[in-house]
């Protein structure tokens, strides 16, 4: 067999070069010092730290305040999404074009329809373009530390995940069930209730599921920014370079984040 | 819709549902009527104010866009390094290697996919200094365990005839995997990698808020001293790059999935 060149060669060596002008200023930018982590004070700091994981803090008061953190996030991330999914529902509803009268046939006013359709979206999309953790920073510095602040953070974050997708499932799902209703005069709740709702709850309720636990794996960090939480003491303990407490909470965080993973999609299973 | 399907009365799941949340507000414990009262409803009504007045002076829109150019930076060297070592990771991982080998490999990427990109950063700031180098490292990390995995399965769901046409007419390990068995993959791996990217853009929004640089340590910094003309800002800075790094990566896509595989 010939060991010719490889005939894709200049081709490939051209779209490395380009690949590698562009990120050029990105190393720059981001201050990319491979050398820092070699740097004396740096690596003693680290291994010191690292060091100090073993043992893991086990004693029975610092446990208790594991569990009590650990419990209070997971009441955090429940409270928050059941907050969401009650602000979501009726903002889907407003958003979606299955309980749309004017789409039936001439109706008055129909212009008015996407008129008051798009503000509402255009909120869902302001609710979700901001991370969680920076409503919860937001609403740290607006009410103050504590629990509170993650939950609302994680309700309005959700809300706008869920009323988006909710809105999107109402309007794929089959629209001839709501029709029939409102067509024979039907309100447009009652169409919701008995048109639109059974036709799409189980799509509905999995992916809340989903998003459920997504809101545990937020409410894990919501602490670093004062917002209640395993994240609080994890902070706590990293400030004070208290190792043997951070690898402990680490095992919570992982046990906390797999449990809420196996339950997830046992629920889902369940429900499918 | 077929005869085997289990019919349940939503009633039970639904009281479970409700426990779960009236237990939850019990073990938080915090008087959220409180929060309606009409004094501390305008506390949270000066503090929105502030949002509605960006800060627009052109020394700060200077440093805003510095800081929005660092945040993509984070993100964009960020899933580049993950997405090396996830290309290495999951050649052990989608056992490769070895059988053995197998299932450390996929711990190791669980270990580093479980602990989340904050917690990363605030190892990374104690190791590397505080600022961007910080988050890029913290971001490469966590990714290279979200990315390891999705590699291994694409390697693993990869047909191995073409490699194995190369192995059988004399060629190295090495190069079959490069001729044979990687061109299959790229196209997949460019997928997730961007796909990352775009979900790594708003994590490095806010790795900053441990120090670890961009908008995020902008904002936090703007907000510990009450500046919210500033941090409003900030804001908008942050729903730009995402908008903006999402339609890139759209594109990108677009345009790798048009003309590659």
């Amino acid at each position: 067999m010939a060991r010719g060149r490889d005939p894709a060669l200049g081709p490939r060596l051209a779209l490395t070069a380009v690949a590698l002008a562009l990120l050029w200023p990105a190393v720059e930018l981001a201050e990319f010092h491979p050398a820092r982590l070699a740097d004396p004070g740096n690596a003693a700091a680290m291994s010191r730290f690292l060091g100090s994981f073993f043992p893991m803090a086990l004693s029975a008061d610092f446990l208790a305040l594991v569990v009590h953190a650990t419990l209070e996030t997971l009441a955090l991330a429940t409270a928050g999404i059941a907050v969401a999914m009650l602000l979501a529902l009726p903002l889907a509803m407003a958003a979606s074009e299955s309980l749309s009268v004017s789409r039936i046939g001439p109706a008055r006013r129909a212009w008015l329809a996407p008129l008051a359709r798009t503000p509402v979206r255009g909120l869902l999309v302001l609710m979700r373009s901001i991370p969680e953790i920076v409503w919860a920073l937001l609403f740290v510095r607006a009410i103050g530390l504590g629990p509170a602040a993650g939950v609302l953070a994680i309700a309005i974050n959700y809300s706008g995940m869920l009323g988006k997708v909710y809105f999107e499932i109402f309007d794929a799902g089959d629209a001839r069930p709501a029709r029939a209703i409102l067509e024979s005069g039907g309100g447009r709740l009652a169409a919701f209730l008995y048109g639109v709702l059974p036709v799409s709850l189980h799509e509905l309720v999995s992916y809340s599921v989903y998003r459920w636990e997504c809101a545990i794996r937020a409410s894990v960090v919501m602490g670093f920014v004062g917002a209640g939480g395993l994240g609080q003491q994890m902070e706590l303990s990293m400030r004070t370079l208290a190792g043997g407490e951070v690898s402990t909470m680490l095992v919570a965080f992982f046990v906390l984040v797999s449990l809420a993973d196996a339950i997830s999609a046992a629920l889902r299973r369940l429900l499918l | 819709m077929n005869g085997a399907r289990v019919v349940w009365t939503p009633w039970p799941v639904l009281a479970a549902f409700a426990l779960a949340v009236a237990a939850s507000f019990a073990h938080l414990d915090t008087d959220f009527a409180a929060l309606a009262s009409s004094e501390s409803l305008r506390q949270m009504g000066r503090f929105a104010r502030g949002f509605l007045a960006p800060e627009l002076g052109p020394e700060f829109l200077r440093r805003a866009a510095r800081g929005a150019l660092e945040t993509v930076a984070i993100s964009a060297l960020g899933t580049l390094l993950a997405a090396a070592a996830g290309a290495v990771l999951a050649l052990p991982a989608s056992g490769r290697w070895g059988g053995w080998l197998r299932p450390l490999a996929r711990l190791a990427l669980n270990v580093l996919r479980s602990i989340p990109e904050l917690v990363w950063a605030a190892f990374m700031v104690l190791a590397a200094g505080l600022g961007p180098f910080a988050g890029s490292l913290a971001l490469a990390i966590h990714t290279a365990g979200v990315l390891g995995r999705l590699f291994a399965e694409t390697l693993e769901n990869a047909p191995p005839e073409p490699a194995r046409a190369l192995r059988e007419s004399g060629s190295g390990a090495t190069l079959a995997f490069l001729y044979g068995t990687l061109p299959l993959v790229l196209p997949q791996y460019v997928s997730y990698a961007l796909y990352r990217w775009e979900y790594n853009i708003r994590m490095a929004a806010v790795l900053g808020f441990v120090g670890a640089g961009g908008l995020g340590q902008m904002l936090y910094v703007s907000l510990s001293v009450f500046k919210t003309q500033e941090a409003s800002t900030v804001l908008l800075a942050m729903i730009a790059i995402v908008a903006v790094v999402d339609a890139l990566s759209a594109w990108l896509r677009r345009f790798l999935g048009g003309s590659g595989g």
